[in-house]
């Protein structure tokens, strides 16, 4: 074999790393460990510890009028299940407070000649305050409400008063919050925490490819080789791809077996999109190890990408909720563009031409984390 | 390339921030040669290696190593040479026959496992191949870092401080090894702070503060440095010696066995030195040749370690 020929990119090579790669791998108990354990932990803790329509919130009541419709209304309230009644409140100002001091989640206010002015076709309100602090924990309470006043007020709306049930509610529930969630159900997070798992391991565990190497002092050795910047990135990232395809193995399963997720969309779509994103983070935690020093570093700036992708990425809040600067963060992170993907395949049925819109994202977010990467690889210890 | 030096490199110089750890160095080395690269700890030895070997890009200077252009072949120039690290840098964590098997298949190595599985015989790790590279003791992972540089039969080694921390026997077995490998016609360039060693070399360049200050073959190495050397001898040894250190004109007084080797590069001063002890029972004082010895004593005395 001539020299120059020996310069061209090999495959043997390549495999070369690759081997050397799964061996490591396999060795390192621990981290093998974490890889598989950490989807079925974080899935089981996650999917059943959050609770997003959660029930029996403290609430607090001011009733200023004491009729039959009043106690009904009260009487319903508690049947939900939604509202624990923690305390009636029979001076002004008293609601307020516990509003305030997380005593209660909600204050009830039924204002003074409630039933009277209902009869008389006024249409009084009924002041619904939530805490918005946590406003997941308001949202199926709030959405419930006016179907809890409607079932309290049926029985009583009937003879006499039938012509006030014939229109549109006879009274007006006011809901006071700033911020009202998106129906984040069980269905919804499950699949979510994919993208979400997939991007923490993914890229941890590349992030420290070249780091590793670095500290150990084993880079000097390779670098000395003739071997080519995208024969150790592809021989790096490759093992993990494996990893990747276990863990969605792991997390479907759980989801359909465990959780019972509908799923409805396209099989071909999903597993393109999940390929993609895999690869996609693979490449930014192969980038982030080409910048870091040491493994801490790369832990460090994993982390740095990681909080925004759980926080930006409409995981955790809406995504149209944003202000447009935190959802252009949101538009360059993979996940974001995956948890639409996920959604779209897995609940709402969709295909390839569903997920189009945002796997196009994902390729370009792919070729430049590819593109810098390599442009960063440093062939000298310089 | 028969006759053509193997190394001919002229004026390397490489800075680390405002520091000048490389100052131009030249090095022409011939075919099959074992070079000697002498010099305290932050003298520039590893530097200039890796700039040799393409891992250190220098900021001036230019030349070939294997007759690739040393600035842009490096790939050409990498794919024929085997280099040590001065510290342990095959994988710990993979066995002794998976190392020898990553490294051979960086270089695609024809015949890969038959290669391998000569490597291991000659090492005589033949059924210790399963073991961690990590659990070998000092002078076992310096051999198989020798024989994982050696997979690829390149024409040329550089060697950082190969024997560093190893003992004598293993590093005379070391030596062996890398003279066999001359006479097969492979060009060593190798960095030590051990004289045992650097006598085993070809040639020898000392180098101090980035700077080479001599570069010879090795038997002129005595005559470059420049010393006078008398031997001393006399009952109370220990006396003389106490007597003749920090004398004006005396670089260098060294115990050989009985005697005294004094030295030092003012041979007059050094004369009149050793002559002011005249009188001491069993004094006698005899001219003797330099040798390597105090040659390399001198060296390493008169410069300090080049940390800062």
């Amino acid at each position: 074999m001539s020299a120059q020929a020996r310069t061209h990119f090999s495959f043997a090579r390549v495999m070369a790393v690759f081997l050397k790669e799964l061996v490591q791998m396999r060795r390192d108990r621990v981290t093998f460990a974490i890889m598989l354990g950490m989807p079925i932990i974080q899935l089981l803790l996650f999917g059943y510890a959050i609770n997003t329509d959660p029930r029996h919130m403290p609430t607090v009541v001011e009733a200023r009028d004491d009729g039959p419709l009043t106690r009904a209304f009260l009487a319903s309230m508690r049947q939900s299940t939604y509202f624990d009644l923690v305390a009636l409140s029979h001076r002004e100002g008293e609601g307020d407070r516990m509003l305030e001091a997380g005593e209660a989640t909600f204050l009830v206010v039924i204002p003074e000649k409630f039933e009277e002015r209902l009869v008389r076709g006024e249409r009084p309100e009924i002041l619904f305050a939530a805490d918005a602090s946590d406003p997941i924990a308001a949202g199926g309470a709030t959405g419930a409400l006016q179907q809890i006043a409607q079932t309290a007020f049926a029985p009583d709306l009937e003879g006499p008063l039938h012509m006030r049930q014939a229109s549109a509610a006879p009274y007006d529930i006011v809901v006071h919050r700033c911020y009202n969630p998106a129906g984040v159900t069980a269905f919804n997070i499950v699949p979510a925490l994919l993208g979400v798992i997939l991007t923490m391991t993914m890229v941890m565990i590349t992030s420290i490819a070249l780091t590793r190497e670095l500290e150990r002092g084993t880079m000097e050795s390779l670098l000395a080789t003739p071997v080519r910047p995208t024969e150790v990135m592809l021989g790096k990232t490759t093992p993990y791809l494996l990893v990747g395809a276990v863990q969605v193995g792991i997390v479907l399963a759980v989801a359909i077996f465990l959780f019972h997720i509908p799923f409805t969309g396209s099989v071909p779509a999903l597993l393109t999109g999940v390929t993609v994103f895999v690869i996609a983070n693979l490449m930014l935690g192969y980038l982030i190890s080409t910048v870091a020093r040491t493994q801490m570093q790369a832990m460090q700036m994993t982390f740095f990408i990681f909080l925004p992708s759980i926080l930006l990425s409409g995981f955790m809040f809406p995504f149209a909720a944003m202000p447009w600067w935190a959802q252009g963060i949101g538009e360059a992170l993979p996940l974001t563009h995956f948890l639409r993907i996920v959604r779209e395949t897995i609940l709402k049925g969709g295909g390839f031409a569903a997920i189009g819109d945002d796997l196009w994202p994902l390729l370009a977010i792919l070729a430049l984390l590819t593109a810098v990467a390599l442009r960063r690889f440093r062939q000298t210890l310089d | 390339m028969n006759g053509a030096p193997v190394i001919d490199v002229r004026g390397l110089t490489k800075r680390f921030g405002g520091k000048t750890v490389v100052d131009d160095v030249s090095l022409r080395v011939p075919r099959g040669a074992i070079y000697g690269f002498l010099g305290p700890n932050g003298s520039g030895k590893t530097t200039t290696i890796r700039l040799v070997c393409g891992l250190l890009r220098p900021d001036h200077g230019e030349g070939t190593v294997l007759g690739h252009d040393v600035l842009r072949e490096s790939a050409l120039i990498k794919a024929r040479i085997g280099y040590m690290t001065q510290k342990f840098s095959l994988y710990e964590d993979l066995s002794i026959r998976e190392n020898l098997d990553f490294v051979a298949r960086l270089y695609d190595v024809p015949d890969r496992a038959h290669r391998v599985d000569t490597a291991l015989e000659d090492l005589g790790l033949a059924t210790r191949g399963r073991q961690l590279a990590g659990t070998l003791s000092g002078g076992w992972k310096q051999r198989l870092a020798l024989a994982a540089c050696m997979i690829h039969d390149p024409d040329l080694l550089l060697l950082d401080e190969p024997t560093a921390g190893v003992d004598p026997k293993a590093r005379r077995d070391f030596w062996d090894q890398i003279r066999r490998y001359a006479a097969r016609g492979v060009t060593t360039l190798v960095s030590t702070h051990y004289m045992d060693e650097a006598v085993q070399c070809d040639f020898i360049a000392f180098i101090a503060y980035g700077r080479k200050l001599i570069d010879a073959p090795t038997r002129e190495i005595p005559g470059k440095v420049g010393l006078t050397t008398l031997r001393v001898v006399a009952d109370d040894l220990e006396g003389a010696a106490a007597k003749l250190r920090g004398m004006p004109g005396v670089d260098l007084v060294a115990r050989f066995g009985t005697e005294l080797h004094v030295a030092g590069v003012d041979a007059a001063k050094l004369r009149a030195a050793v002559g002011s002890l005249d009188g001491m029972p069993g004094f006698a004082a005899t001219p003797v040749e330099a040798g390597l010895e105090e040659a390399f004593i001198h060296l390493m005395t008169e410069s300090t370690d080049n940390m800062q």
